[in-house]
């Protein structure tokens, strides 16, 4: 019995790994292949080792490229906590029959597929979109808000489509929160601020982590959104990949931009990770 | 020392349907150590958190140390709690855990790292002052729990079953060092538990609680010696109770009818003829006979019955004794140095009467 249980044991997670060698090993070791071999304009690449695709992503223009990727992403992460904490608190904090019911909602945008959700979005931002309209009719505004195409308009998308991904997390970990511990606080004479900096956020931390990191890892590397948001504007890593693949048909360079961004990701993953405390990690995995 | 400092006037409290507290008023002396004692879902911790001010009366007032704090939130009113689940900071060391209170009163801290450290040393804590809760044994954190109460100096202490998570032992010694430390910082305990021992081992008074409102509240003394209806002597100890039909009355007299035999007893409640009545003993008022030590004449005024059980408990002997009527009743016998008469057996006839006056008569309520 014991014998039998333990084969299928070492036979599921034989198949589990043999899932992860053939649909994330080979890619990933193909594309760090890639990023060292050459442009070849008649072939996808040429077979000549080099290290020109990394000394090229010193560009200037790449560079500013990323810090602007790295800002978006950064303020799309913050916007969405600020957002998403209050939500949050308010659905795990409400009574159960509702809490479930707000969820669904927050979880319903997931069967759409993001792509339409983001013309969704330039039908309501466009200058005779629906806010536009909107503000019109209501007098608060005598000239359409020209938000399409703008920053701000990728900044909307980013945070509407990511959103929920910072609200999932919060809300396990906060609904875990016992309240006691804000009735102890407020019996201590602790005032509201009080014990939401010094006893809410601390104890909710792994679920502020674990939310901006599975929001700012996909805002990274968006590329729809600029594009059909920012009108091609406001160019992205994400965009810029996806430029050396389809139109430049640069493979070797496109791959080393993910490399590099990879790495980069990788390293703010590890340096969360060591910092965490072991209870916090094991919430995260 | 003997003045009031809570009184509950007309307090109750209503969850959606729910009658949680009937209309209450109490007066807690300070300097007491006071108990709310009943089954769960009595309504204790909701009184507990009226008094507190967690929770809002639906009617009555609330006034601590002579001030009325109906509309006062917690923080104002110079009381701490310490919860069931005792509530530590999970990411605050025991230090932080104890310093939080006066840290949001802006004590200066030196005055802080003075007064933990005094509670600390209290509750023999100190050496632990830099674990986190997690690091530390249930009685250890139950400590550290009061220690974060007390150290505010508060001038009532609100204990929700602190013990109930502790194993037997644990909460014995713990009992003990509560009553130390009450004694020790003479301030009012208002303490909730659903066990009667500890109950009465800790109390100066005893608020027996049922349904939503207080049956009895008195010493352990009285509520044991003297319960004011079926439900507290039920509750409290063990107990006989015989239901029966007052038959005459004279000269301060009532008598009864128990097993086919007329017993008279001291009316001292005036109950009247006709009347339905519950006779109450306790085990240990009950007084078993061999046949062989009493004289036929004695057992008149005795009631005759059989050896059920034995039960051996070190200083006493419990017996179980079937009446001829099939009623069983529970005698507990201690060992005396001159009775070598204790070695009951089973089956054996015996005869059993109490000690006169000793028996607690109530009127007649439905049983449920
Ligand atoms: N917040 C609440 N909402 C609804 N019902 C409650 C609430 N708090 C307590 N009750 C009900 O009131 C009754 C008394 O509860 P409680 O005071 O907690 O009892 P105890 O502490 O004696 O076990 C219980 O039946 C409980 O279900
Ligand atoms: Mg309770």
């Amino acid at each position: 019995m014991k014998k039998k249980s333990s084969f299928f044991k070492i036979l599921s997670i034989n198949i589990v790994w043999l899932w992860l060698g053939i649909f994330a090993l080979i890619p990933i070791t193909l594309t760090f292949v890639t990023s060292f071999l050459t442009q070849d304009p008649n072939a996808i690449v040429k077979f000549a080792l080099t290290l020109s695709n990394y000394w090229e992503l010193f560009n200037h223009a790449y560079v500013s490229i990323l810090i602007q990727s790295i800002t978006l992403a950064g303020t799309c992460t913050v916007i969405c906590l600020i957002i998403g904490y209050p939500f949050a608190f308010t659905i795990a904090r409400s009574k159960s029959k509702h809490s479930s019911l707000l969820l669904l909602l927050v979880v319903i945008p997931f069967w759409t597929s993001s792509l339409i959700r983001t013309y969704a979005i330039m039908a309501i931002l466009k200058a005779k979109g629906i806010l536009n309209a909107m503000l019109l009719a209501m007098g608060l505004i005598d000239q359409p808000l020209q938000i399409l195409y703008s920053y701000l308009a990728v900044l909307i998308g980013c945070v509407y489509d990511l959103l929920p991904f910072m609200i999932l997390p919060l809300y396990a970990n906060i609904e875990k929160f016992n309240e006691e511990y804000l009735e102890a606080a407020q019996d201590l004479g602790a005032n509201w601020l009080t014990t939401f900096i010094k006893v809410v956020i601390p104890l909710t931390m792994p679920g502020i982590i674990a939310g901006s990191v599975l929001v700012f890892l996909p805002a990274m590397t968006m590329f729809y959104i600029p594009v059909l948001l920012g009108g091609a504007k406001n160019l992205l890593v994400g965009n810029l990949v996806e430029y050396q693949f389809l139109t430049a048909n640069n493979w070797p360079l496109g791959t080393a931009i993910s490399v590099v961004i990879s790495l980069l990701m990788g390293a703010m993953i590890a340096v969360y990770w060591y910092n965490s405390k072991e209870k916090d990690r094991e919430e995260l995995a | 020392m003997n003045k009031n400092i809570i009184e509950l006037f007309g307090v109750s409290k209503k969850f959606e349907n729910y009658q949680a507290l009937q209309e209450t008023t109490i007066s807690i002396k300070h300097g007491e150590f006071i108990t709310l004692l009943g089954p769960s879902g009595c309504g204790k911790t909701t009184l507990l958190r009226l008094i507190s001010g967690f929770d809002k009366p639906d009617t009555g007032k609330i006034f601590i140390d002579g001030r009325d704090v109906t509309d006062l939130p917690p923080e104002k009113r110079h009381l701490n709690m310490v919860f069931q689940s005792y509530a530590l900071f999970p990411h605050m060391t025991v230090y932080d855990n104890v310093a939080f209170g006066l840290r949001c009163k802006k004590v200066s801290e030196t005055e802080i790292q003075k007064r933990v450290t005094n509670v600390l040393r209290m509750v023999k804590l100190e050496a632990l002052h830099d674990r986190k809760p997690s690091q530390l044994s249930g009685g250890q954190q139950q400590r550290v729990a009061i220690a974060r109460a007390v150290v505010n100096e508060p001038i009532v202490l609100l204990l929700d079953e602190p013990l109930s998570a502790l194993d037997y032992n644990l909460r014995k010694s713990m009992q003990l060092e509560l009553k130390q430390l009450q004694r020790r910082l003479g301030i009012t305990f208002i303490f909730v538990t659903h066990d009667q021992e500890e109950a009465l081992s800790m109390s100066d008074r005893v608020a027996i609680m049922n349904e939503g409102y207080i049956e009895q509240l008195g010493t352990p003394k009285d509520v044991y010696e003297e319960p004011a209806s079926l439900y507290v002597a039920d509750f409290i100890g063990e107990a006989n109770i015989f239901t029966t039909e007052i038959l005459e009355t004279y000269d301060n007299k009532l008598v009864i009818e128990i097993e086919g035999k007329r017993i008279a007893l001291n009316n001292k409640k005036d109950f009247e003829v006709k009347q339905k009545v519950h006779i109450i003993m306790r085990p240990e008022d009950i007084t078993v006979w061999g046949e062989n030590e009493i004289t036929p004449e004695e057992s008149k005024n005795m009631l005759p019955g059989t050896v059920e059980q034995v039960i051996y408990k070190g200083s006493t002997v419990d017996l179980i004794v079937r009446l001829p009527s099939e009623k069983k009743i529970l005698a507990a016998e201690f060992f005396n140095e001159d009775d070598e008469k204790l070695d009951y057996h089973t089956t054996e006839k015996v005869w059993i009467d109490w000690i006169p006056g000793w028996e607690v008569i109530l009127p007649y309520e439905e049983k449920i």
